[in-house]
């Protein structure tokens, strides 16, 4: 593989030439993102939190923002047919390729992508499209600095937009009160949320744990931050729960020139602090598992310069 | 019979559960749709009898046959479509490949593609038929990936869907048409949090289900307090133990290590029958 450009010097350049973004994701989900990200954020100075796992957010219960301002999100818009013109010929039914509508005709929502074919193949102008609000964006305030952040209604779809939303909230914030950096909380997997909260961003931490999972997660994640031209940086949660693992790891990473920028051990505490509100580094700060974050954070700022 | 297995939070253990009630029951089919980061092979170890590729249509314009008109872009409610002049820009990551603007091009310059955007795979282990897909790295949409997926389910046969995280698209896709939802928790506050949102989903969806929490004995009790409140039925409690903890880091199912396990889910398996019943 070819030589990696360092972390955070990725070719994403824009408006904001000195504002830099970085994005915690893992791939498989549960490894430790928020509670990594939120350590970060007490850590950090000058800085914009964004939670950007809009559809199962969790960042808000270690940092409690309170909301200043919210935002509707219109997601998808949903077909409607008025009864009084249909004249239940079918073709709606027979056009829709998300199988949103069935034999009774009805729109099933949670099918119905909004497309708009209905619309335009009923003979008789019986189907329009409306505007659904999917979910709410919010900036908030908290005892670490400003947070953007947002929570999709369940069982809405476009989670890749409110992501793009949360984030555009989150660069005018950082212009506003002349921060540095934008630390995102990425949703798990690879798909559209996850690709919406990388698109251009400095760098990219995979927080992964030495399970077989987490390294098939990991390498999955690494290729989609290749794909996208983000410099990488990796984390190993609970590293003492399987060494050999967490070896195969770092033997992984020094192949593809990716630095492994922390090894975090298991300890409940974290799950403790959890329970209590409260992050790891405020809960427990002379913890071995608050030491290691901190250096972690240091690296990460240190390789940012 | 359909059940699919969810959690919201990512992590929880929705493929130890998955896994290992398939192991346990044998003859099932079980269909792996987190199609993003799918694990559940890495567990069973399947031989691959059988990969297909997932194509989704996208439109490719004829530039001799349009006039720019902007119909199609028009329509799109994607913006996937983009006049600029003289020329139609395709943005095909945009694409919910509906198929609308071939039917609003007046000239009938639009025509469709295939494109590649992931792939299913077969194998057979242990009485177990293994169906999962995988999403190519870089393609956003995984819902016709799942799709394909789900598009193998055999109807004579208890079919266990492990469904990805979150509670958005692929999550419907995924659990949509199931008979029952297990949904995979861990007493901790992000846990239930995002639990609550799960029975949100399966409120709106009409699919009923029940609870079954993962890593018992760590976090809190607030799980157990929100299920009794909901009158959510807790099917099943897996307590953490390094032990299992060490095996799923391996890439063991623990009823291979710990057999004594498999009546358990045979057990979960004839409660949810009777559950179906009433």
């Amino acid at each position: 593989m070819e030589k990696r450009v360092p972390f955070t010097h990725g070719r994403h350049k824009g408006a904001y030439e000195k504002l830099k973004q970085i994005t915690i994701l893992s791939g498989k989900g549960g490894t430790g993102k928020t509670t990594i990200t939120a350590s970060f954020a007490v850590l950090a100075h000058d800085i914009v939190m964004v939670d950007c796992d809009v559809d199962a957010p969790d960042l808000h219960m270690l940092l409690h923002p309170q909301i200043m301002k919210t935002q509707e999100f219109k997601g998808p818009k949903l077909a409607v047919i008025d009864r009084t013109k249909c004249t239940e010929c079918g073709l709606c039914q027979n056009s829709c390729r998300s199988d949103a509508i069935n034999d009774s005709l009805q729109i099933d929502p949670f099918s119905c992508e909004g497309c708009g074919v209905c619309v335009i193949v009923c003979p008789e102008e019986a189907i329009s499209l409306q505007e659904r609000i999917s979910g709410y964006a919010f900036i908030s305030k908290t005892k670490y600095g400003t947070m953007s952040h947002a929570r999709l209604n369940p069982g809405e779809a476009n989670s890749g937009k409110l992501v793009t939303l949360v984030r555009h909230n989150a660069r005018q914030i950082a212009q506003k009160e002349k921060c540095s950096l934008i630390l995102i909380d990425g949703p798990p997997g690879i798909g559209c949320p996850v690709i919406a909260s990388v698109s251009g961003v400095d760098g990219g931490l995979v927080v992964t744990e030495p399970t077989m999972s987490g390294i098939h997660d990991l390498k999955r994640a690494l290729r989609l931050l290749d794909h996208f031209h983000i410099p990488p940086l990796v984390c190993i949660n609970k590293h003492d729960i399987n060494r050999k693992n967490s070896e195969k790891i770092v033997k992984f990473c020094e192949k593809t020139d990716v630095k492994v920028a922390g090894k975090i051990p298991f300890n409940p505490i974290m799950t403790e602090a959890m329970v209590n509100g409260k992050t790891v580094v405020e809960y427990s700060p002379e913890s071995t598992v608050s030491h290691e974050i901190k250096r972690l954070w240091e690296t990460l700022l240190h390789v940012r310069a | 019979m359909i059940l699919s297995i969810a959690s919201g939070k990512g992590g929880t253990g929705k493929t130890t559960v998955a896994v290992n009630l398939a192991l346990s029951l044998k003859d099932v089919q079980l269909l792996d749709c987190d199609v993003e980061e799918p694990n559940v092979h890495l567990l069973l170890h399947p031989k691959i009898n059988e990969e297909k590729s997932v194509y989704v249509s996208t439109p490719q314009v004829n530039e001799e046959l349009c006039d720019h008109c902007g119909k199609c872009s028009e329509f799109c409610e994607f913006n996937a479509l983009f006049i600029i002049p003289e020329k139609v820009l395709v943005f095909t990551e945009l694409c919910h490949s509906c198929g609308g603007c071939l039917l609003v091009c007046p000239k009938n310059a639009i025509t469709e593609k295939n494109v590649e955007i992931g792939v299913v795979k077969k194998g057979v282990i242990e009485g177990v038929e293994l169906v999962y897909g995988e999403l190519n790295v870089g393609k956003p949409v995984a819902v016709p990936v799942i799709k394909d997926v789900k598009k193998q389910i055999k109807n004579n046969k208890i079919v266990i869907i492990d469904s990805p995280p979150g509670a958005s698209c692929p999550v419907i896709e995924s659990v949509h048409g199931s008979d029952y939802c297990l949904l995979v928790s861990e007493p901790t506050p992000f846990g239930l949090h995002d639990l609550k949102i799960m029975v949100q989903v399966l409120e709106g969806l009409n699919i009923p289900f029940g609870v079954i929490v993962n890593r018992a004995g760590i976090g809190d009790k607030k799980i157990y307090d929100y299920c009794e409140e909901k009158d959510v039925p807790i099917l099943l409690e897996i307590p953490f133990q390094r032990r299992i903890a060490e095996l799923y880091s391996r890439g063991i199912p623990f009823v291979v290590e710990m057999p004594e396990w498999k009546r358990e889910f045979r057990l979960l398996m004839d409660d949810i029958k009777e559950r179906m019943k009433s």
